[in-house]
């Protein structure tokens, strides 16, 4: 888990909600996120992946600080975000900027995009002909046009509109974004749109990402190192071409073989596992394994014991006490050997 | 698939025109379909591309402002000209349909096994208890476990996968010809969305049922059909059986598709971007809808509006695609 040069260093972070109303044991909690660690080297992209409800989004959130943490400790750069001042935040939030999923709603619909895009900027203090030169700095970089400025977001397509999201998150020059379900709300045309423009980004400033998606197929196009959640924790981590050509935990197993693959021969080939039942409450998680409830392989072991988080070696991280490495992709084109250390010496 | 044999819904030069404020909108304009019993057919494209309104339009589901022409034929009998009476005796008999998201197709202030049974007795009387055992073996059919508990329960007492469980044990209800499956899995998690695919997949087999898939999902798409067809902007571009149009596609905004889609078995860098954006449909261009983002459009293809036509093995409407001879083909 331990980066050469990390910039953003998560360890232990547990974020619990007290539910209102409902027919609800009192002082019962939602445990959203529990116990979740892992680092961000600079310039590299670092996702999670997990079904709703597995604390994906929430734990983003607690990064930015949208959300306050429980418990835990979020260090970027070296300086401790965690309980520090909204003021003695500002500094260092500046360096770490969010994407939403939904773009219509994170835009002021009666603001044109120039002064959108400039908000942060002004926020920062910035003087008036520098916050214009700016914006329309990158404005180019996600490729709007000059007269698009003066428009409004309903004016805009939804794939415009996340170019203006992610303009506005770029404004302040961050070293980190996090992207909270980028394209989840785009066709897949506009998509693949998006998805180049964040890989070009990435390469041209040097950018970290943290990618929250549910969808494993981007994920997978996206990053260098990728970790799964189930129920609030993160079940397995590692590079993206063990993680998925190589899972360890049955969950990541199960997850990649009923993610559909655009491919008749081999769609109708694989073999799928098709888990039973449904996601536990977060309100009263299964004791041991989160998983074990739903698990073809859980043990009494299980039950009782929480499997730890365990490097398996190169990094491949899995909290489970019956990993076998599988491949549960049929790929079309089987990565080389040497595809793979290339890959891995690129991470270290 | 087809065999010769006749089809059992054929939708044929299917138009959905919208009155709106800046004049008519041309949502569907003219699709031809035809669906086999056993068959499973796609309908795949983006939001706006006309396919789950030219659905609901076959089935007599349009909005108060739409205008539908063409026919939707179901053992030749035209559903699109039927008067309202005769049309709710098929609608939910001899077709069904499920929805992306079962929460607002279901009454929530109404059982599940009170929902099941009213499906059931809107089309054939019988004493309420034959219609509750019906529905509990409606529910075991779907694979919902503990099915004679879950009658008693609300929808919010359900998760999603298993409220869509419930959708299509009510679109069963009555043993149908046809399910028409609208996003069926959009609204889920994939591990629930193949528990879901599963079940229609057995429906098909076990039933000889036929199946319309509306989706914008090529991965589905590849799991469950047997035909596609491909819409954009109100229209079918191209349509053949499964592996045709997966493998050997024609019109080059099939192959933009394929081509921008980011693939679970693959971390290639070449996704490509189909540029632009889908037109708007009140302001369609002359020729064909997809030449503005065409890479390959010619001076015609802004004029000349293209029609389906053989290619190398599958249909599509493409002025470029030079067409092969049908005995080739064979």
């Amino acid at each position: 888990m331990s980066t050469i040069d990390p910039l953003l260093v998560v360890r232990n972070l547990s974020k619990t909600f007290r539910p209102r109303g409902g027919r609800v044991r009192r002082g019962a909690t939602v445990q959203a996120v529990s116990d979740v660690s892992f680092d961000i080297a600079r310039g590299e992209t670092f996702s999670i992946v997990g079904e709703s409800g597995c604390g994906k989004s929430t734990t983003a959130r607690c990064v930015t600080r949208i959300v306050e943490p429980t418990a835990g400790s979020i260090r970027f750069d070296g300086h401790e975000l965690v309980g520090l001042s909204y003021h003695d935040l500002q500094p260092l939030r500046q360096r770490f900027q969010m994407v939403f999923q939904d773009p219509m709603a994170s835009l002021n619909p009666r603001q044109r995009v120039r002064d959108i895009i400039g908000e942060p900027l002004r926020v920062r203090g910035d003087e008036r002909d520098s916050i214009r030169d700016r914006v329309h700095e990158v404005a180019g970089q996600v490729q709007l046009r000059t007269d698009d400025l003066d428009r409004y977001p309903h004016q805009f397509s939804g794939g415009q509109r996340q170019r203006i999201g992610i303009a506005r998150a770029l404004a302040l020059q961050p070293e980190l974004l996090v992207l909270d379900e980028p394209v989840s709300a785009l066709d897949v045309s506009i998509q693949a749109q998006i998805v180049r423009l964040l890989r070009q980004l990435r390469d041209e400033m040097g950018l970290a990402y943290l990618l929250i998606a549910h969808d494993l197929a981007v994920v997978r196009h996206l990053s260098q190192r990728v970790a799964v959640m189930y129920l609030g924790t993160i079940v397995e981590t590692g590079s993206a071409a063990d993680v998925y050509e190589r899972s360890l935990h049955p969950y990541t197993q199960a997850l990649l073989s009923a993610a559909p693959i655009a491919d008749p021969d081999i769609e109708r080939l694989r073999e799928r596992i098709v888990l039973t039942g449904d996601v536990p409450s977060p309100l009263d998680p299964p004791s041991g394994c989160r998983f074990r409830t739903r698990c073809w392989k859980a043990t009494a072991e299980c039950t009782d014991v929480v499997p730890p988080l365990t490097d398996l070696g190169d990094g491949h991280h899995v909290a489970c006490h019956h990993p076998e490495p599988v491949n549960v992709i049929i790929g079309r084109r089987p990565i080389a050997p040497d595809e793979h250390s290339a890959e891995r010496t690129s991470l270290a | 698939m087809s065999d010769g044999r006749a089809p059992l819904l054929s939708l044929r030069g299917l138009t959905v025109d919208f009155t709106v404020s800046g004049g008519v909108l041309h949502a569907v304009r003219g699709i031809d379909l035809d669906l086999h019993r056993g068959e499973v057919v796609a309908v795949v494209g983006e939001s706006g591309s006309g396919k789950s309104t030219a659905m609901l339009a076959a089935m007599g589901l349009q909005a108060p402002n739409a205008t539908v022409g063409g026919q939707a034929l179901l053992d030749g009998t035209d559903l699109v000209s039927l008067p309202p009476a005769a049309l709710r005796a098929v609608r939910g008999r001899r077709v069904a349909m499920i929805f992306q998201d079962p929460m607002t197709s279901l009454n929530p202030v109404l059982s599940i096994g009170r929902q099941l049974s009213e499906a059931l007795l809107v089309h054939r009387p019988m004493p309420k208890r034959a219609a509750h055992d019906r529905a509990r073996e409606l529910l075991e059919l779907v694979a919902i476990p503990h099915a004679a508990e879950r009658l008693h329960n609300y929808p919010h007492e359900l998760s999603g996968g298993m409220r869509q469980r419930v959708m299509i044990a009510m679109a069963m209800a009555n043993d149908p010809d046809v399910l028409i499956a609208d996003e069926p899995t959009t609204a889920l998690d994939v591990t629930i969305q193949a528990q879901i695919l599963e079940v229609l997949s057995r429906l098909r087999r076990e039933r000889d049922l036929g199946v319309i898939v509306v989706t914008h999902d090529l991965g589905v798409v590849a799991g469950i059909a047997d035909t596609v067809h491909v819409m954009y902007a109100g229209s079918v571009v191209e349509h053949g059986d499964v592996r045709s149009v997966f493998y050997a596609p024609d019109h080059p905004y099939t192959r933009g598709l394929l081509a921008c889609s980011p693939r679970l078995d693959s971390a290639d860098d070449d996704l490509a971007p189909i540029p632009g954006s889908p037109p708007v449909l009140t302001e369609l261009p002359a020729g064909c809808a997809f030449a503005p983002r065409c890479a390959h459009a010619a001076d015609r293809c802004l004029t000349e509006r293209p029609m389906l036509r053989r290619g190398r093995a599958t249909q599509s409407a493409c002025l470029l695609i030079p067409t092969t001879n049908e005995q080739e083909l064979r």
